[in-house]
């Protein structure tokens, strides 16, 4: 931090370096507040003269990561189970793994096997292997803890991050911070673009990030569109292929496809000395959830009137029940605590332009 | 793999801004070019790495330039910093160059910035590289590759092979598949200045050269500019002078890079060993009077200074990377320093009591003044007497030495009989001295670069064409 705020040579490439240099001295809730408003886009290492093998071994996006992960695991809720974020890897494998087994056991127990194994189709198909009230109360809790959770977390971020600019967001802040958010906007060198495997210059994670985030999107929008279906218009799942949940989800599922794979592909190709190694994977399991997530709800709705429905639905509920549960408690957190930071910035940057609130 | 058993068009020797500059105009004009950077590839681009702008002309404020900077100005301003001794004809030449280039290096692949918090007052004057001087030299390297030049890490060039002012070939010290000598029809020389030559330098400058930092890169050690002058080349320059500024004597001996300097002198007053004040700390603004600061401290004994100054401006300057020594007292401080506490403490006292009533404000050349005070503080003086008491020791910081090559309009070197060599050009550090004679200002180190470079590969293209 001292090097960086006495140089300030990266000061146009993104937020973290004019939020630096508001201050002369940092605390553990700057350092944090910091580090998740980094986008690990890499510019300032191809950049900074002072990077290793440099005497001074200056590695901002390493540094930053490494304290971005042990501030996940600090602000997680509740505390007991902050532990889950070391050897995240094997914990999010362990939980999906279980999670998938119980669906097709409890399955497997609890429904006639003629049931299991026939076939179904036409509304109502998906609920003659689970009732639809069983699969929205059990679904639904598991969604508004990880909600819980994530609340709780991103609470307790904000009081750490809140002074001196105060606790309260506006609205323009808000705003702005949905924007820099929806478009990703400081993952970008200042226009130039990330960096990846070596000093060119490349936009390709931005992408992928797209589509992985706006193909989560979609899929979420389809659930809440079939739950409306479900409960306004009284019209239940399996839909038509043509019908608005099944093209959200179609959609977003595709998105979800790509998008992890390119990721995952760009990761692999990632300069190792821009990474914190011991996190990669936390970053791998929840790429790979929302992979088995669209592959096997798409697999779902390919093969969904054949007499494979069960087990894939099966398969499909286990896995969307392990990411929802482990939703707080992997690398999902990102996304919230980058807003919330996104949201400190903008805020910040109005009262510096002496805009107020 | 570069084939070397070719002959290039235009070899260019050096890997920094002018180098590269030179190698994309000498492409773009449709030669084939080889780049030698004798460093590896991390160090490579010498000084460059370290920069962050650059001062060129303009008629008009533009989205990052904040207003006008005429040619008039500018060479106003290069005349007043090198009290007359530069090449005026070239000078002015470069100046109404640099105009174009702030469009053609953009088109080379670099962005601006607005300038940096911090640096109020060049935001009119200079453009700043978007992500400093590494982002920049990496950005004229992927243009450079994409374009075709060939480029080569670790190729020190050990001889030149020069006839009459014509070059030949140059011998690298370590062979490349097996092949140590390079032909071009023509040379650029853009190796950099001698700055990091501890020995050259106490040639002019006796054992104190051996307390003088060295901010920028170790390879710059002059072994170029020696071939060259040595072959018939004319030199340009007085060998002692050079860019130097006050930087913090706990830098490293090379490559601190520019956050060992110090910008606190207006703040507090500086001291010799000896506990004395040497110079008027509040001269001019801090951007027209950093550049004199290296000289002074490498003219007082042993070659070291203390900045000092009190609590109540601690936080007016721009945070340091090492922090400043502290004492209670300033008998306390004079300890750290292993300066004489009475000696320190009568030089505050004196100064204190010739401080006059005024109106602080470090923007502008205030009335805060010294009466009866010798050397005199004009502006920014104000009582240091609030404790706890801070100090900065500091050296002299060398940027890059002014003894060159000497170059005319198509920055074709000069020959010592007047005669303007057969292919040679010279571009960067090692012809600042036509235009820098003495003095600094914030940038000029990059046009000069630029402008020479560009101009320097066009030429050797077009010599090396015909």
């Amino acid at each position: 931090m001292t090097v960086c705020n006495s140089c300030r040579y990266c000061e146009g490439l993104c937020a973290v370096f004019p939020a630096m240099e508001m201050r002369r001295a940092f605390s553990d809730g700057d350092l944090n507040y910091l580090a998740n408003l980094c986008h690990a886009c890499g510019a300032c290492y191809t950049d900074c003269q002072f990077s290793p093998p440099h005497e001074y071994n200056v590695n901002v996006p390493q540094t930053l990561a490494i304290a971005r992960a042990e501030s996940y695991a600090a602000y997680a809720w509740p505390r007991a189970l902050s532990g889950l974020f070391a050897r995240n890897g094997i914990a999010i494998s362990v939980i999906a793994a279980l999670s998938v087994a119980a669906f097709i056991f409890g399955f497997a127990a609890f429904i006639d096997p003629e049931v299991l194994h026939g076939v179904h189709t036409g509304p109502g198909a998906f609920y003659k292997l689970m009732p639809h009230n069983a699969m929205a109360a059990l679904f639904g809790v598991a969604f508004l803890y990880a909600i819980l959770a994530l609340i709780m977390g991103v609470r307790a971020f904000w009081r750490d991050i809140g002074e001196p600019v105060g606790r309260h967001a506006d609205a323009g802040s808000l705003f702005q911070a949905m924007r820099d958010a929806g478009e990703l906007r400081y993952l970008d060198g200042g226009g130039v673009g990330c960096f990846n495997e070596d000093d060119r210059p490349t936009d390709r994670r931005k992408v992928f990030h797209h589509l992985t985030f706006y193909g989560f999107l979609l899929c979420f929008a389809a659930t809440c569109v079939g739950t409306l279906y479900h409960y306004l218009l009284g019209r239940e799942a399996p839909y038509p292929w043509w019908d608005l949940p099944v093209v959200l989800g179609t959609l977003g599922g595709i998105g979800l496809l790509i998008g992890p794979l390119g990721l995952l592909a760009e990761k692999s190709k990632r300069d190792p000395v821009l990474v914190d190694q011991a996190r990669s994977g936390m970053d791998k399991a929840f790429i790979l959830m929302l992979f088995l997530t669209a592959v096997t709800g798409l697999a779902l709705l390919l093969w969904r009137e054949t007499s494979a429905m069960g087990p894939l639905l099966a398969l499909h509920l286990g896995v969307v029940f392990a990411l929802f549960i482990t939703l707080p408690y992997g690398k999902f957190v990102h996304g919230i605590y980058r807003y919330a930071a996104l949201v400190r910035y903008a805020r910040e940057r109005r009262m510096m332009m002496g805009h107020g609130s | 793999m570069v084939d070397l058993t070719r002959r290039f068009d235009v070899l260019v020797i050096g890997g920094g801004n002018a180098a590269l500059c030179a190698a994309i105009s000498a492409r773009r004009a449709g030669a084939s070019v080889l780049v030698l950077e004798g460093a590896p590839k991390f160090y490579r681009g010498g000084n460059t790495r370290h920069t962050r702008n650059m001062r060129c002309a303009h008629d008009a404020a533009t989205e990052i330039l904040t207003g006008p900077y005429t040619e008039q100005e500018f060479f106003d301003d290069l005349l007043r910093i090198t009290g007359g001794q530069t090449d005026e004809e070239l000078a002015k030449f470069m100046i109404h160059e640099s105009k174009d280039i702030l469009n053609w290096i953009v088109e080379q692949g670099v962005r601006w910035q607005p300038s940096l918090g911090g640096t109020l007052s060049l935001g009119r004057t200079n453009s700043f590289f978007l992500g400093g001087g590494r982002a920049m030299l990496n950005a004229l390297y992927l243009t450079a590759e994409q374009l075709g030049v060939d480029i080569l890490y670790d190729a020190e060039v050990a001889d030149l092979n020069v006839e009459h002012g014509m070059f030949l070939s140059a011998t690298l010290k370590k062979p490349v598949d097996g092949i140590s000598e390079v032909r071009a029809a023509a040379l650029v020389a853009a190796a950099g200045g001698f700055e990091a030559n501890v020995e050259w330098l106490k040639e002019y400058w006796g054992e104190a050269a051996d307390n003088f930092l060295i901010r920028g890169t170790p390879y710059n050690r002059g072994s170029i500019l020696k071939m060259l002058l040595a072959k018939g080349v004319q030199e340009v320059g007085d060998p002692t002078q050079c860019h130097a500024v006050a930087i913090d004597a706990r830098a490293p001996k090379f490559d601190g890079g520019i956050i060992t300097r110090h910008d606190s002198v207006v703040f507090g007053i500086v001291v010799n060993k000896h506990a004395q004040r040497f110079y008027d700390e509040g001269e001019d603004i801090w951007p027209k009077r950093y550049a004199i600061w290296g000289r002074l401290v490498a003219a007082q004994p042993d070659q070291i200074a203390y900045i000092i100054f009190d609590s109540s401006v601690l936080t007016s300057f721009m945070p340091t990377l090492f922090p400043p020594i502290k004492g209670n007292t300033i008998a306390e401080l004079a300890g750290k320093f292993e300066l004489d506490p009475d000696a320190l403490e009568r030089t505050i006292a004196d100064f204190n009591g010739a401080v006059q009533p005024g109106t602080f404000d470090h923007t502008i050349l205030d009335d805060c003044r010294t009466d009866g005070l010798t050397p005199p503080k004009t502006h920014w003086a104000r009582r240091i007497e609030t404790p706890p008491y801070y100090g900065y020791p500091v050296r002299p910081g060398i940027t890059f030495t002014y003894l060159g090559t000497r170059v005319n309009k198509q920055a074709r070197m000069l020959m010592k009989d007047g005669k303007p060599a057969a292919n040679m050009f010279a571009a960067g550090e090692i012809m600042a001295g036509n235009v820098l004679g003495k003095g600094y200002a914030a940038g000029i180190g990059m046009t000069i670069g630029s402008v020479f470079g560009r101009i320097a590969g066009r030429e050797a293209a077009q010599n090396a064409r015909n």
